[in-house]
C-alpha cells in the first residue's frame, strides 16, 4: 500500500504523507490503516491523521543517518518498510453510538434545516440516525470529530451568522460534513440537536471518546432521556 | 511555599514544554513561545525536570513570594524590581520571605520567562503544566493568570550556590543573552511551502525581501503579517489537514499568518512557507509593530542550526548546573 504515497518535508521535525486531495471515505480509510500500523511499529512517531493525509512528527535528532542522509530520508524509508508489510485495513474499528435529542432548545437549525433539505423533520432526523459514520479526524478544538458519511440530501451551507457560543454536546451540520461540538465554541454549523455525553475530558482516560477511524451512529433520545443522561455524567 | 499574583501583567501564564503527543485527539502542544529562553530561567535556578515558568507578555505581573524563593528572568529585556533594588535579568536571584516582585513593560521583545526553584507546580493536565488559553486547558482551564491567584511552589533541595537568606541576593554572574536574544532583528529563515510556489511572481519576491509588520491582532496561536498582501497565482480549494507551529499560511485576505505554540491542529489554508525552527524563539519575540523580513533556506540548513543550539544549550545548561552546585 505504501507505492502511492506522496511524502512531503513540512519541518525539521515532520514528515507528511499525502494519500490523495479528497475527502473519500476509502482514501480515509487508507490513513487510519496506515496510521494504526505506523504507531504498532514505530511508537516513537507521533501520528496526526486527517482526511487524506497523515502527518508524523518526530525528533530529527534521533533520525540522522550514519551516511550522512537527513532525517526525513531515513524516516521515509523506514516508513515505506513498516508500510509495505501492511495488506488492507487490519483492525476493525470500534463503533460509538452517540444519542441525541434532535431539535428544540437543542437543536435549534433542525427545521430550517430540514426545510432546505425538502424533508419533513422527522424525515430528516431518520435519515440522519440511519447513516453509518466514519471519524476522519479530530480537530478545529480538543476532542472535535469530523465525520464522514453524511447523507449527501443532508448537505446544507454554514450559517452566514457564525454563532459566538455553540453548546457542548450539539450536533452540527456544515456544508456535507457532520460533527459533534465538545466544549462550548464559536461555530457556524447548523445546530440539529445536542447529545449529553461528554466528548471530550482531559482528566479521563483516554481523554476523547473518539478517536479517528471510529465507526459512529446516532441515535435520537427525547428530553427525559437526554436529561437523565446527562445528570448522569456518562462517558 | 507559594507566589501571591497581586497584578496579572498583560498577559501571563504558566507555560512548559508544551504537550505533545496528543495532535491527533484535537489537543495542540501549546508550551513556552520563546523555548531557549525558557529553559534557561530553569537551569539558572538549578530545575532540571522541565518545570512550568510564568511566560509574561510586553507588562510583566506583580507577585508577593510568601516563603523565600530562588526566581530567574530570561527573555525580553524589562524592569524588575524587589522595592527599590533592581533585578537583574539571566541570573539567578534569592529573594526573602515577603518579597514583592514587580516586573515593569518590555523595551525590547515581547515575552521573559520567570522561572522558580522548584518550579510552579499546579497539577498536570495531560501531562503538561501548559496553559493552552485558546483550548481552554491545563490549570484553571489555562486562563491567564489574575490578581488574587495562588500559585504553588514545588519543594526543592536548597542549591549551594545559590542558598536562601533574607536578602534580596543576585547570582555574583550572569548569563550572555547575545546568543538566544535576537537584539538585531534579523531575517527569518523560510523553508519552501507546500503552495509556495503557487503565489504569483510579485507576492514570491515581496515574500522573500519586503518587511512585514506584526499585527496587532496577534497572540499565542499565531502572528498576523501586515505590510503586505500576497497572492496565489489562481484560488486554491484545500481539505483541512494537520498544521504545525511555524507554518506560514495564507488565507483568502492575501495577509499571511505565521502558526505558533498554540496553532490548531488542523487547518486548510495554503501553506507558503515553513518558519525554521530556530527562529521561532525570534519571532515570538517580535512586537506588534515590529518588522519581520525572511529569507529563503533549506531543510538542510535548518536542520544543521538547530542541532547546533541544541548543543550550544545542552553545554551551557550543563555548565550552569555545575556553578550552582558550588557555593
Amino acid at each position: 500500500m505504501a507505492h502511492d504515497i506522496g511524502f512531503e518535508a513540512l519541518a525539521e521535525d515532520a514528515l507528511l504523507l499525502r494519500f490523495g486531495e479528497r475527502i473519500d471515505s476509502e482514501l480515509n480509510a487508507r490513513v487510519q490503516a496506515a496510521a494504526a500500523r505506523l504507531r504498532q511499529r514505530l511508537p516513537q512517531l507521533e501520528c496526526v491523521p486527517a482526511y487524506a493525509s497523515l502527518l508524523l512528527r518526530f525528533d530529527p535528532a534521533r533520525w540522522v543517518g550514519h551516511d550522512g542522509s537527513g532525517p526525513h530520508r531515513r524516516l521515509q524509508d523506514a516508513v515505506n518498510a513498516a508500510l509495505g508489510e501492511c495488506g488492507t485495513i487490519a483492525a476493525t474499528p470500534r463503533e460509538r453510538v452517540i444519542p441525541v435529542c434532535y431539535g428544540g432548545e437543542y437543536g435549534p437549525d433542525l427545521a430550517d434545516v430540514a426545510a432546505h433539505c425538502g424533508l419533513a423533520v422527522d424525515a430528516l432526523i431518520a435519515r440522519h440516525t440511519a447513516a453509518e459514520y466514519r471519524v476522519a479526524m479530530l480537530g478545529f478544538a480538543p476532542g472535535f470529530p469530523y465525520l464522514l458519511g453524511l447523507d449527501p440530501q443532508l448537505a446544507v451551507p454554514r450559517r452566514r451568522d457564525p454563532r459566538q457560543r455553540v453548546p457542548a454536546g450539539s450536533v452540527a451540520i456544515g456544508g456535507s460534513q457532520t460533527g459533534i461540538y465538545p466544549e462550548v465554541l464559536p461555530g457556524g454549523w447548523q445546530l440539529i440537536g445536542r447529545t449529553p455525553l461528554r466528548l471530550f475530558d482531559a482528566s479521563a482516560s483516554p481523554p476523547s471518546l473518539l478517536a479517528a477511524g471510529d465507526r459512529v451512529r446516532f441515535q435520537a433520545i427525547d428530553e427525559d432521556r437526554f436529561r437523565q443522561l446527562a445528570a448522569a455524567d456518562p462517558r | 511555599m507559594s507566589v501571591s499574583v497581586l497584578k496579572p501583567g498583560l498577559l501571563s501564564s504558566l507555560q512548559d514544554a508544551g504537550r505533545p503527543g496528543h495532535a491527533a485527539l484535537g489537543v495542540g502542544r501549546a508550551g513556552a513561545m520563546d523555548g531557549p529562553a525558557w529553559q534557561l530561567a530553569n537551569a539558572l535556578v538549578g530545575n532540571t525536570r522541565g518545570e512550568a515558568a510564568i511566560e509574561c507578555t510586553l507588562l510583566g505581573p506583580s507577585l508577593r513570594f510568601e516563603q523565600a524563593a530562588v526566581i530567574a528572568l530570561t527573555g525580553a529585556a524589562m524592569a524588575a524590581h524587589v522595592g527599590d533594588q533592581p533585578i537583574p535579568l539571566w541570573t539567578g536571584c534569592r529573594l526573602p520571605a515577603g518579597s514583592v516582585l514587580r516586573l515593569g513593560g518590555m523595551t525590547h521583545g515581547s515575552r521573559a520567562y520567570l522561572a522558580v526553584r522548584g518550579g510552579f507546580d499546579v497539577a498536570p493536565v495531560l501531562g503538561s503544566r501548559s496553559s493552552d488559553l485558546h483550548a481552554r486547558l491545563g490549570h484553571r482551564h489555562g486562563r491567564a493568570l489574575r490578581a488574587g491567584d495562588v500559585l504553588p511552589i514545588g519543594a526543592a533541595e536548597p542549591l549551594p550556590g545559590l542558598a536562601l537568606g533574607d536578602a534580596v541576593q543576585p547570582l555574583p554572574w550572569s548569563i550572555n543573552p547575545q546568543p538566544w536574544f535576537d537584539f538585531g532583528g534579523r531575517p527569518l529563515a523560510l523553508l519552501r511551502g507546500s503552495h509556495g510556489h503557487l503565489l504569483d511572481q510579485p507576492s514570491q519576491q515581496l515574500l522573500h525581501g519586503a518587511a512585514f509588520i506584526i499585527s496587532k491582532d496577534s497572540n499565542r496561536t499565531a502572528s498576523r503579517l501586515d505590510g503586505h498582501t500576497l497572492h496565489l497565482r489562481e484560488p486554491l480549494e484545500l481539505i483541512s489537514e494537520a498544521t504545525l507551529p511555524g507554518t506560514l499560511q495564507l488565507p483568502p485576505s492575501g495577509q499571511p499568518i505565521a502558526l505558533l505554540a498554540e496553532a490548531p491542529v488542523t487547518g486548510g489554508y495554503p501553506r507558503i512557507g515553513q518558519i525554521a525552527a530556530v527562529d521561532l524563539p525570534h519571532l515570538a519575540q517580535r512586537r506588534p509593530g515590529d518588522a519581520v523580513c525572511f529569507r529563503c533556506s533549506t531543510l538542510d540548513e535548518a536542520l544543521t542550526r538547530l542541532a547546533a543550539r541544541q548543543q550550544r544549550l545542552g553545554r551551557l545548561i550543563k555548565a550552569i548546573a555545575q556553578r550552582l552546585e558550588h557555593a
